[in-house]
This record gives C-alpha cells, structure tokens and sequence, in this order.
C-alpha cells in the first residue's frame, strides 16, 4: 500500500481513517460509474412501454406493450431482419475465426519480411471501416451477383472483421509458448490432439473474446449493409433506422434494445475471461 | 498460413481500395469512361460541398477528440484508486465503448432534442415553459449532437487507455516526487502527464481517425447540409444519377488516404509492438 510508505508511523490511526474513506469513495466511483454505464438502458426500456409520454411530462402518462407486441408478431418485419443480424453475424464470425487462427499463430510467433507493413494493413480497416474498398467491391459484386444478397453482405463485413480478429488472437498467441506444443508433440501426441488439448485451452479466453467481437462487428455495421445489401438485405440496424425515421419512439427503443442485447451479453463474456485471465 | 488472411485482405480489402482508385480515375464502364482521368479528383477538390464538408469534418473531429481526452484523461485520474481495488471498474467503463453507435444517436435524440428529457427536467425546474426555448442540440448548426455522441463513447476509450498506463507505471514516481516536497498540481503537471502523455495521444490519433471517417452519427444527428464526409460520400454513391458515383469513389479513397496517414503517424508515434491487444471498438 503506497500510501502507508508515505505516512509517519505516530498517524497510524490517521492513515487508517484515509484508508477507510478512500474504501467509500471508491465504492462510490463504482456505483457512480455502473449507474452512468446502465441509466441509458432504463431509459430505454421506458421509453419501449409508453404508451402516451407528452411534453412536458417526465414519465409516461399511459403504459402499454404494444412495441414488444409488434416486435413479436409475425406480420412485422423485425423477426426476418433479426434472423438475417443473426444469420450474417455467426457466419462472418465463423470465416474470421477461422481465416484469423493460423494468420495470428504465425504473426505471434515468427518474423518475417514485411511483418511490420502487414501489421500497417492489419491495423487500417479496423481504425476506420474502408468506405473505398466497398465502394470498390461494389462494382465487382454486381457483375458477380453478389449485390443485394446476404453472401456479399457476409463478404463485406469481412472487411473489418478479420482485421480485428487477427490481431485479438495474435495477442492470445504471443502470451502462449511455441514450445508447450513442442513438448506435447515429444509425448506423442498428434497434430489435432496438440491443439484439442494444449493449444486450445491456452488461448480459449482469447478465442470466445476475438469471436464475441467479430459477431459484434457484423451485428453493429450499417453503412456497407446498406452499401452492398441495397437495401434489399434487411438487418436490425435497417429496421431501427426506418423505425427511428417513422418518429415511433416505443417501437425504436424496443429494436435498440434488442440491438444492444448481445453487446450486453459480450460485456459479461468478456469481463468474465478477462477476470480469469488476469 | 496466411494464405487466408491475405485473401481476405488483399482480395476484399486492398483489392477494393484498387478498385476504387480504378473507378475513380476514369475507368468506370457504366457512364462510358476508359480513359485516365483526374477529373473526378479535382471536380471534388473544387466543389463547394465537399470543401464545407471537409471543413465541418475535421473541426468535428477535431473537437470532440480534444473533449474527449480531456474527460477521458480526467475520468482516469479520478477512477484510478477505485480502479485498483475493484477491478470490475475497468470492465464497467467499457460498456460505453460497445453500445452500438446507432443506439448512441437513438439515446440522445430521446435525451437532449427539444422535447426530451433534458428539455422536460428543465421545464419541471422551472427554467423553461415551452420546448422552442430549449437550444437546438440535434441536427444543430453547431453539430453540438454529433460531439455529444462521441464524446460519449470515446472519452471511456481514452481512460481505459490512460488507466492501464497507470496501472502499469505504478505509484512509486508520484510518491517520490511526494517525498521531495511536490504538492498535489506539481505531481500532476510534472509527473503523472509526461507518464502518460504518449498512451493518451497515440489514442487521441486512433478516436480523431475513426470520427473523421463517421457515418452512422453524423447519418441521424448531422445537419443535411453541409454534412460530415462519410454521409456525403454514401450519399453521392446511391444517388439516382449515375455519374455522381465516381466521385463518392473519388471522396472515400481521399478519406482512406488521410485515415492512412494517421494510423502511420499512430504507428510511428505508439511505436506500438506486434501482438498487443488493441483496445478499441
């Protein structure tokens, strides 16, 4: 405890006392910060049940579930747009997984002419989302008949997905030894059996983080949706833009509710590897 | 083992940039050019949209970065013991950073335009009677909504950047300075910032980066005109009118440029090692 090198031992019981208030206020800073991270989604959900909330009224004067009714209906188009999210969201999480696994064991563990510059291009599409290249891709797709399908939707969002990926799980496998598969592979083991039981279990944590970001990389894009979908592929972001257009608040807060529930579950993922990692 | 990568990279990516360029310069087939040409390039750099828009999006850019390492640098000095003790803290904070930017503009058109909680919470006050005395904070003149937004979600990103920085240099230099008579301001002005002046401006770069190529933001709560780059550019790109498509070409790979450079100057200043997890979203 750095504080008690600086106290005189004759203020013991003073620095106990800054011990004990520094405990609350970092409580404090706790709450502070949990309520300022969660106040937005209470908000949300209010707004998802009001039926009537007019100016200058701080609550709804009328509650209904009309939007969570709607939402669940067949005859909407959410349920559609949520299984197209969903749909595009795993499989471009799948291809980066599995396009990103053996790229980052090489990146993390040798060297070779231009790594930096791969590093430099790796580095580009996840800083900003290259609006050029689906732009440019767009050309090519249509003449492929790509355009308007939920295949060139998936290959676009690629473009920062696998990015992203590679350098999460490169980060997994710089912390992980050459060596532990080499001493496995001494013992016998096969190729597949090294990675089930060595390879695997040491980079898990980093694994369900790098897959719980690509899915929420797709899951989240609008813009190259709209770009090479042509507003024939109708994912949730769509749907709440039109909705949020339309002025039907309820309905908007119930889809951007719904739209933020795998991030929410990401966090706790996330938080919870990080916890056993660290 | 790259192979794929590379695929992905160079056949979906850098393959596309290469086909903008293309298309941007003169070889786009359905208005009928095959010829090389700038024209695209300069009729952009002339048009008075394109330069208010440039203008609009780096004085953007500019500001809600600049607000966001001030909040983001004093939200970690201020959660930095807290954040010791319960290391939830540092999970908490990101939150912000993963809500999805549309869920941000949804949020803050209910919270800060002229009928909404903000605006409501002042009339039960007392300071208003009716919503029109309420300032225009959405699709404002003064983008004021826009900056709201990402001051929002960057400022987290920049104190989650500045506490592991903190973290990992430790006490012991503040309580030296301490020892030698520095009050609480010197501690602060000649220890603490020089220590973590690098992490928070290679971030900085990273925030001023992703802002100057926005869309989604500026898309719901921007102005119709002039507008941030990247709505401009959608905009010109699915226009009815074919020909306006090679110069929306022309626009994103002049953004890619400017993005280019500022993650080689991220680079050159982070002098950052292969590997690292990057903590951004």
């Amino acid at each position: 405890m750095g504080l008690l090198k600086i106290c005189p031992h004759s203020n013991w019981g003073k620095a106990h006392l800054i011990l004990k208030t520094r405990r609350i206020s970092a409580g404090l800073a706790v709450a502070a910060t949990a309520s300022a991270a969660f106040f937005p989604i209470l908000l949300l959900a209010i707004w998802s049940f009001a039926q009537r909330w007019f100016w200058p009224a701080l609550l709804p004067s009328g509650y209904s579930p009309r939007a969570w009714l709607y939402l669940a209906s067949p005859v909407s188009a959410v349920n559609p747009a949520m299984a197209a999210s969903l749909w595009i969201a795993i499989a471009v999480t799948l291809i980066s997984l599995a396009v990103a696994l053996p790229a980052a064991r090489v990146l993390a563990w040798y060297d070779f002419p231009g790594k930096r510059a791969f590093f430099f291009l790796l580095l580009l599409p996840v800083i900003a989302p290259p609006l050029a290249s689906a732009m440019g891709v767009h050309g090519l797709f249509l003449r492929l008949g790509l355009t308007e399908t939920v295949t060139g939707v998936i290959l676009v969002h690629l473009i920062p997905a696998v990015p992203y990926t590679i350098l999460m799980l490169t980060g997994s496998f710089t912390r992980f030894h050459p060596d532990w598969e080499a001493q496995a592979r001494t013992l016998g083991a096969g190729t597949l059996s090294v990675f089930r039981y060595v390879t695997l279990p040491a980079i898990a944590p980093g694994l369900a983080v790098a897959a719980v970001f690509a899915f929420l990389i797709s899951w989240s894009q609008y813009l190259f949706t709209v770009l090479i979908g042509g507003g024939q592929v109708q994912t949730l972001p769509l749907i709440l833009v039109s909705f949020q257009r339309g002025g039907d608040e309820a309905i908007t807060a119930a889809l951007a509710l719904v739209f933020l529930a795998p991030t929410l579950v990401a966090f706790a993922v996330t938080a919870k590897f990080m916890r056993n990692h660290a | 083992m790259l192979a794929p990568a590379l695929l992905v990279l160079m056949g979906l990516f850098a393959g596309g940039v290469v086909l903008a360029l293309l298309q941007s310069t003169g070889f786009f087939a359905p208005i009928g050019e095959h010829s090389l040409t700038l024209t695209h390039y300069a009729a952009m750099l002339q048009n008075r949209e394109f330069q208010l828009s440039l203008f609009l999006t780096t004085g953007i850019a500019a500001i809600a970065t600049a607000l966001s390492a001030a909040t983001g640098l004093a939200l970690a000095l201020a959660l930095r013991r807290a954040a010791g003790r319960w290391p939830v803290l540092n999970s908490l904070i990101q939150v912000p950073i993963a809500v999805p930017h549309l869920v941000m503009a949804v949020l803050l058109i209910n919270v800060i335009s002229q009928s909404g909680l903000l605006a409501r919470i002042a009339y039960a006050a007392g300071l208003l009677s009716s919503p029109n005395e309420f300032p225009v904070l959405v699709n404002d003149r003064y983008s004021v909504g826009i900056i709201a937004a990402y001051v929002l979600k960057e400022s987290p990103f920049i104190a989650v950047v500045t506490l592991a920085m903190l973290a990992r240099i430790g006490g012991e230099y503040e309580e030296l300075a301490a020892t030698l008579g520095a009050s609480r301001w010197q501690r602060l002005r000649h220890v603490t910032f020089p220590l973590v002046a690098p992490a928070v401006v290679s971030a900085s770069v990273i925030v001023f980066a992703f802002i100057f190529g926005a869309f989604e933001v500026p898309f719901l709560l921007g102005r119709s005109y002039p507008s941030m780059l990247g709505v401009v550019a959608q905009r010109r790109f699915t226009s009815i009118d074919l020909t306006e498509r090679p110069d929306a070409i022309a626009l994103s790979v002049l953004m890619s440029i400017i993005t280019a450079a500022l993650v080689w100057a991220y680079l050159r200043f982070a002098r950052i090692q292969i590997g690292e997890r990057p903590t951004l979203f």
